[in-house]
């Protein structure tokens, strides 16, 4: 029962980070019509706008102590943070303790102006042509954005910890009155959970109950006849293409203390992401993350040790095989829509 | 000739002429000059360019007539790897029984994955496809490592049986594919003053398999089965009204892309006798289809193109290193040289992805038929210089469908 | 068949280009057979360095190509010489080898056997590349050692840590210098004995490919000998990014000991995330819960951060060795380029002094001749101390460091310490040694 609950958790976790890449892929699709296979490579921006707001409150004098030597034998430099400096040690300390939280402040803007930057400069010019043109132009833009940052950050993950009091687990069992130290569960990857229901519920209200929201939602189903109402409807959706990006850096950037960050992380989720958006449905936000859940639940328990020994090499497949199942049962994924990108 | 029209015949004699000739025109510079690094006229590189050109023209039979985007092609060009290598293993050196097995494999797994994901279109094809082909790859670098070898690839051993075969002179040593007694490996290596040109029995062979397989292609686009695989692109439901079914007709495609997957699979086995699982990862999949739309989807000699300038800049560009760029600037001042190499440094070596997906974003904004749109603009240009006259003459020849 | 008309001047026109291309032959002359592959003619000869520049290992191909570059400096006198001076065997000029200057080319092998292959024949088919060398994985690896083997030019492996490099696929044209999974597992069990006693339960995940099979089966081997228990062994996809699903069970299956047979992001991932569920905090059987990862590398132990601290694994080589030969290499190095090397730079630029210094004595760079004269070298002074080139692998026997992931960290480089040097007769094993039997070294191959 615990190994259950321990892979349910798990399954969450892992569904958290799918659901927020594929809601904005999903957005993506419904209000712009546009593949977008540069959207991993947004998740990867995010997690490296915590990396390199890490760095810049990092950012240090050199200090020589006499007393030690490095490799080479010479003096020792060490580096002073000017964080520490200014706010002395504790508070100082405090705040790069705390960086990647920090890091959403910094990555919201820097991802919303990166959205815009990308639809207006490129996609926009990419609407009214064929989807494997959009794939074909979005691909690139995905390796020019991987290997700008690996050259700046090398190909090797770079540690970005959570906040001291977030590193660790706790006895996640024990609240649900199960026996002591039988679910133990890291903080930071609750903190992600509900950090991503925060954000998918922020979304999904922004859509239903703004006006904003709604003309989008109408034009998602009716592009023609919103415009035809002499709304501006391409304004709202170049608005629309920073919010996804933003999602998808926040998921980044959150995701950085679980695992450390590295240039090929948004290629890894990239595919799985877009197996999650079409198990969703073309186009359903909803099934998207709903679909974001289902996978991430499914391949944590063909994970277990019990299931492997009956298929072995069943973790290896379990998210293609569902993908598969679902589309033959079900046309158009878990909640899709009729005639949305079946040309 | 040969049952082509006149454009057609030409554009077949160009490519006969273009593959004899492959090994001068793709060394234009002479060895041992600071060029001599864009030369990629040696055997591998000349065979990969035939070889994935075969791989693109048969996902072009399925992308660019019917329009369904499979994005686990790469599966196929696998299976028929392995068939090859363990044909070479089992039975004999020849490339022929490796071949063929190969070709037949990749159609048995290419109908049945076809089966199953032709009863979803649009991007829910791609995703079934997708998901066959990466269940492949991970079933093949893991669990069934003891048929693929796994993550080292499936190799050629000293014991293998290979029962048709009479035993090797030399006990010790691997034997290389053959075609009845001429060895793949085998170069004839010509030099001419300061130029060397490689002629290798495999690239011939490969070469002639390519002819074949595009001419196959040409004559399958312009008969009566091709426009029926049109149809399915442009109207699948106005198709259903006129009474045909058209999922035997995409099956059919399917297969016969599968096939020509299998027979470029076969081929890169017989050039080097071993098969690894990465050739069937989804990046595989989707190198063919980059290859493809960078070409130009629907035209027949697009995807040759884009296979060509994909293999060449991976291979080409990613060998120059900061002592070859040192070597080219050296006529420039000191100052200026370091200069010019840290400006070009992020572009090579290590840097190879950065110039390829740079160039995938110019060519698709700029040149949305691939590089086939490109060649006739620049022929256009030409022709229109030669007019001179009037430049409205060509208005009409630019909203023509890139030629096929 | 024909419904197409050529006109005359059409004719004329292809006429001409026929004609010049009857004409062209007559200005050639077919080369020299040479007596072996890329035989070298000139005053200079090239060596092929295959490291992997894209994908997750290209920060470790780019320490490689630094130490190639290095070495190459020093083979033609370049430089402060490094370990040329403190090499047990003074064959070597200064003068590149055999007097030819030596001259390099590079490649990506992407780390995939297919794409590894195609830069290693480029480098053999058009830059005339006489040895082959590199790789960050023993599936690239072992793919490139059967393509020279197949070419026949000398492959010195990289950083391959698999034991079928020399087992079950060695090739008598292929050479490795690193160690192997066996020796990881030879080294670290006496440790592990002495810290953690002898009344262990361990739990092995595995990355489910040719690699860490090998290293599981040679773990599992070597603590089952000292009295341990293994509870479980588990295989994890290679694409696995999150390990969580694969740590949870771990908690509580009564293990006490946790062994990551992963490598390069895998053991990242798998370190950060066991850290994340507090095994390090835990206490099972009333003993500590303890992680071990096998296989270190300096390198990618940095994207761990904190959580490498006191872990306890194995390494071919680290700079902080006080040796004459290392202090002399990381000297150079480390003047060169401002940091220490990896272990991966350590291995390659071994393996390409190793190869000149085999050319310079056999006098020739005939393959065959290169083979003989590296097989059964015994050599000192690069770093390992004593070390063996056995004849009937062609598998390099030297000591082999156990390191602790340090406490206290003085510098980014400063990740691990050296406990225990283990001598090579520890990890030395029988050549048909069943982890490593089956295959055969056949014969060496000059190529043409």
């Amino acid at each position: 029962m615990d190994a259950i609950i321990l892979q349910i958790l798990n399954g969450l976790d892992k569904g958290s980070a799918y659901a927020l890449i594929a809601l904005g892929l999903t957005l993506i699709f419904g209000t712009l019509g546009v593949v977008n296979f540069a959207h991993g490579a947004l998740f990867m921006i995010g997690a490296f706008c915590a990396v390199t707001f890490s760095k810049i409150l990092h950012s240090s004098y050199t200090v020589i102590d006499e007393t030690k030597t490095d490799f080479l034998g010479n003096p020792l430099k060490v580096d002073m943070t000017y964080v520490e400096k200014w706010f002395g040690n504790a508070a100082g300390g405090t705040i790069l303790d705390w960086a990647v939280p920090l890091s959403i402040l910094f990555a919201i803007p820097v991802m919303i102006i990166i959205g815009f930057v990308m639809e207006r400069g490129l996609i926009k010019h990419f609407y009214t042509r064929p989807h494997a043109d959009q794939i074909l132009v979005t691909f690139g833009l995905a390796i020019v954005l991987q290997e700008l940052i690996k050259y700046f950050y090398g190909a090797n993950p770079i540690p970005t910890g959570a906040p001291e009091m977030f590193r660790g687990s706790f006895d996640f069992g024990a609240l649900l009155g199960f026996d002591a130290n039988t679910i133990i569960y890291p903080y930071w990857r609750l903190v992600y959970f509900v950090f991503s229901a925060v954000i998918i519920g922020a979304v999904f209200s922004f859509l239903r109950f703004t006006t904003f929201g709604m003309v989008v939602r109408a034009g998602m189903a009716d592009r023609e006849t919103v415009g035809l109402l002499g709304i501006n409807i391409n304004k709202r959706f170049t608005l629309m293409f920073g919010m996804a990006a933003a999602v998808a850096g926040l998921a980044g950037v959150m995701y950085a203390p679980i695992n450390s960050p590295n240039y090929h992380m948004g290629m890894d989720f990239l595919v799985l992401s877009f197996v999650v958006v079409v198990v969703g449905g073309m186009g359903s936000l909803p099934g998207a993350v709903l679909a974001g859940f289902l996978l991430g639940i499914l391949e944590s328990f063909a994970s277990m040790n019990e299931i492997k020994s009956i298929l072995p090499g069943i973790d290896q497949i379990i998210i293609y095989l569902v993908a598969i199942i679902i589309l033959l049962t079900r046309p158009r994924g878990l909640m899709g829509r009729k005639g949305v990108m079946e040309e | 000739m040969l049952g082509l029209n006149k454009k057609d015949s030409v554009l077949l004699l160009v490519v006969t002429l273009l593959a004899i000739c492959a090994p001068f025109i793709l060394n234009p510079f002479p060895t041992g000059s600071a060029m001599a690094q864009f030369n990629a006229g040696y055997p591998d590189l000349m065979q990969r360019f035939v070889i994935f050109g075969i791989f693109a023209i048969g996902f072009n039979i399925l992308f660019g007539l019917t329009g369904y985007l499979s994005f686990g092609h790469a599966a196929f060009l696998g299976v028929g790897s392995y068939s090859a290598v363990w044909m070479f293993k089992l039975l004999s050196m020849n490339i022929i029984p490796a071949i063929t097995l190969s070709v037949l494999v990749a159609g048995v797994f290419a109908l049945l994955i076809g089966y199953v994901s032709l009863r979803r279109s649009g991007i829910y094809f791609a995703i079934l496809t997708l998901a066959f082909a990466q269940m492949s790859f991970n079933l093949a670098y893991s669990v069934l490592t003891p048929i693929t070898n796994g993550e080292t690839g499936l190799q050629l051993a000293l014991d293998d049986p290979r029962i048709l075969d009479a035993a090797p002179a030399n006990a010790g040593s691997l034997p290389y594919p053959s075609l009845f007694g001429f060895e793949m490996s085998d170069t004839y290596i010509m030099s001419a003053g300061a130029w060397q040109f490689q002629f290798s029995v495999g690239y011939y062979v490969c070469a002639i398999v390519l002819l074949v397989s595009f001419y196959l292609a040409m004559r399958l686009f312009r008969s009566p089965f091709g426009m029926m695989l049109r149809a399915i692109k442009s109207n699948q439901q106005r198709m259903n009204y006129t009474g045909l079914n058209a999922r035997p007709y995409a099956l059919a495609a399917f297969v016969i892309s599968g096939m020509y997957a299998g027979l470029a699979g076969g081929l890169m086995a017989s050039m080097d006798p071993l098969a690894g699982a990465e050739r069937m990862q989804w990046t595989a999949s989707g190198e063919v289809v980059l290859m493809t739309i960078l070409g130009g989807a629907g035209t027949l000699i697009g995807p040759v193109l884009g296979a060509g300038f994909i293999k060449y800049f991976e291979n080409i560009f990613s060998k120059i290193n900061d002592n070859i760029l040192h070597q080219w600037f050296a006529f420039m001042p000191d100052g200026i040289e370091d200069i010019m190499v840290t400006i070009v440094h992020p572009f090579i070596g290590k840097g190879w992805h950065l110039t390829l997906g740079i160039l995938f974003m110019l060519v698709v904004t700029f040149l949305p038929g691939g590089l086939v749109e490109g060649g006739q603009r620049i022929g256009r240009l030409f022709r229109r210089r030669k007019t001179g006259r009037n430049d409205n003459a060509d208005s009409t020849d630019s909203t023509k469908k890139p030629a096929e | 068949m024909s419904n197409n008309t050529f006109t005359r001047r059409g004719v004329l026109r292809t006429g001409a280009i026929a004609g010049a291309g009857v004409a062209l032959p007559t200005i050639f002359t077919a080369s020299s057979a040479a007596a072996y592959t890329n035989e070298p003619m000139g005053s200079s000869v090239t060596l092929g360095f295959n490291v992997p520049q894209t994908g997750p290992y290209a920060d470790e191909g780019a320490d490689e190509l630094r130490a190639y570059e290095l070495a190459v400096e020093h083979l033609n006198g370049g430089g402060d010489g490094g370990m040329l001076n403190t090499f047990s065997s003074d064959a070597l000029q200064g003068n590149g080898i055999l007097g030819k200057k030596v001259e390099y080319v590079t490649g990506d092998t992407q780390t995939k056997s297919d794409a590894a292959r195609a830069s290693a024949r480029s480098m053999i088919e058009k830059d005339g590349a006489i040895m082959v060398t590199g790789g960050s994985s023993s599936g690239v690896a072992i793919a490139v050692q059967g393509l020279c083997q197949e070419a026949g030019v000398i492959f010195m492996a990289g950083l391959t840590h698999s034991n079928d490099t020399t087992g079950k696929d060695k090739k008598a044209n292929g050479f490795r210098h690193f160690f192997n999974a066996y020796m990881s597992g030879a080294a670290l069990a006496p440790v592990l004995k002495q810290l953690y006693g002898s009344d262990r339960n361990a739990y092995h995940l595995t990355a489910d490919y040719t690699w860490g099979w090998t290293q599981e089966e040679s773990i599992v081997a070597a603590t089952e000998a000292l009295g341990w228990n293994t509870v479980n062994t588990v295989k994890t996809p290679l694409s696995a990014t999150d390990f969580s699903s694969y740590i949870a069970p771990v908690m509580n299956s009564g293990a006490d000991v946790l062994v990551l047979n992963h490598y390069g992001g895998n053991m990242v991932n798998s370190l950060t995330n066991a850290v994340q569920f507090g095994l390090r905090e835990k206490v099972v059987n009333g003993k500590n819960f303890e992680i071990v990862v096998p296989l270190y590398s300096r390198l990618m132990a940095r994207g761990a951060g904190e959580n490498v601290k006191g872990i306890h694994g194995s390494t071919n080589w680290h700079w902080s060795l006080q040796d004459d030969a290392s202090k002399a290499f990381v000297k150079s190095f480390g003047t060169k380029y401002g940091f220490p090397p990896s272990q991966a730079a350590h291995t390659v630029y071994c393996q390409t002094l190793l190869y000149a210094d085999a050319a310079q004595r056999a006098g020739t760079f005939n393959p065959c001749g290169i083979a003989e004269a590296l097989e059964g070298f015994e050599f000192d002074g690069l770093g390992n101390g004593k070390t063996l080139y056995r004849a009937a692998d062609h598998q390099c026997f030297k000591d082999v460091l156990v390191v602790r992931g340090k406490e206290n960290p003085q510098s980014e480089f400063d990740l691990l310490e050296v406990v225990e040097v283990t001598p090579a007769e520890q990890v030395t094993y029988e050549p048909d040694h069943p982890m490593f039997a089956g295959g055969a070294l056949g014969e060496c191959n000059p190529g043409s």
